[in-house]
């Protein structure tokens, strides 16, 4: 660890006290690598959008009836919380390119924040849901069991990658940021960090309407 | 405007304004708020197309701005394509399936039978 001499080449998501600088062809390829795990990642949601197009128009009644008895204005309010946490994640981006560290503290912070509140107002639902008995196994759900099977898969599934982004952007942006570790010439992490939340935001942007509104 | 990605190495000349994120961030509430609208009447078919439609914009509006993807190349646009593209034979081709499905699958017709006899 005592080591002055620290090679360029090194994995951008190695230790940040051996990094002041990332190379333009590391940096390019981690931003392009992320680019394909976001591709895989869309494909995975590909899957259960499929799922719910079929079932939405081979039970379109029971689709609409479901739909009804989830709260819009929890998800609506779930909507805003996430765009605006996406907003300071590109603001936090933004600070590390000008190497403004408090700047991407605290627009990272904001970002982590609102993902709690996600999970918050979410858990809310989640309860609400169960009280009405249409937790998976319990007698409700069973009568509404394709609309209420996909919704509790996709927001699952959604709100897992929102706590593994709060745990990138806590452990690759925050904590570094902290520490002053980004400069113009290095803000990898940040970026790819908030890339990640991007597309977490864009998934719900379409899980909303599909599930809250329309049915 | 320009949030130049790809520069690195030399001094990056970024905007000071977050003026562009602030308008982006505004046209997706506003957007949201359209949506949640137009929910509240029946239009039929047409809520979800237009729920989508406007689901889009949004998506659009959040790879374009907030993912930079105006400035990526073109290897990265084909990475954010090609999903869309996939997603979308994934869904024609089933969508297009299941109305036929059930005239020729094997096991409604005996029901049917089953009942009959």
């Amino acid at each position: 660890m005592s080591s002055s001499v620290t090679s360029i080449d090194e994995d951008p998501t190695g230790p940040p006290h051996v990094h002041h600088m990332d190379s333009a062809t590391a940096y390019s390829a981690a931003k392009f690598g992320m680019w394909l795990f976001l591709a895989t990642e869309v494909l995975l949601f590909a899957v259960m959008f499929t799922s719910f197009a079929l079932f939405r128009w081979m039970y379109l009644d029971e689709f609409h009836q479901a739909s009804k008895m989830l709260d819009w204005k929890l998800g609506a309010l779930n909507t805003s919380v996430l765009l605006l946490s996406s907003f300071t994640a590109a603001l936090a981006v933004d600070a590390a390119q000008k190497g403004n560290n408090k700047g991407v503290v605290r627009n990272i912070l904001i970002t982590v924040v609102c993902g709690f509140g996600f999970l918050i107002i979410k858990g809310i639902e989640y309860s609400a849901k169960y009280q009405h008995h249409l937790f998976p196994g319990q007698e409700e759900y069973l009568k509404h069991n394709t609309f209420f099977g996909l919704y509790f898969c996709m927001t699952g599934v959604h709100a897992l990658h929102v706590v593994i982004g709060m745990a990138i952007l806590t452990y690759y942006a925050l904590i570094p940021a902290m520490r002053g570790r980004f400069s113009s010439r290095y803000y990898t992490p940040v970026e790819l960090g908030a890339l990640y939340w991007h597309l977490v935001d864009l998934i719900w942007i379409y899980l909303f309407p599909l599930l809250y509104l329309v049915g | 405007m320009a949030i130049h990605g790809n520069t690195h190495g030399e001094v990056a000349h970024h905007s000071s304004s977050i003026k562009p994120y602030i308008v982006i961030i505004a046209t997706l509430f506003v957007l949201t708020v359209i949506t949640v609208v137009v929910a509240q009447f029946d239009f039929g078919n047409w809520n979800i197309v237009v729920a989508m439609l406007v689901a889009s914009v949004k998506a659009t509006l959040v790879a374009l701005y907030f993912m930079h993807l105006k400035h990526e190349d073109l290897s990265t646009w084909i990475y954010a394509i090609v999903p869309i593209f996939l997603l979308a034979i994934m869904l024609a081709g089933i969508l297009i399936d299941n109305p036929y499905r059930t005239k020729v699958s094997p096991v409604k017709p005996r029901v049917v039978m089953s009942q009959g006899g």
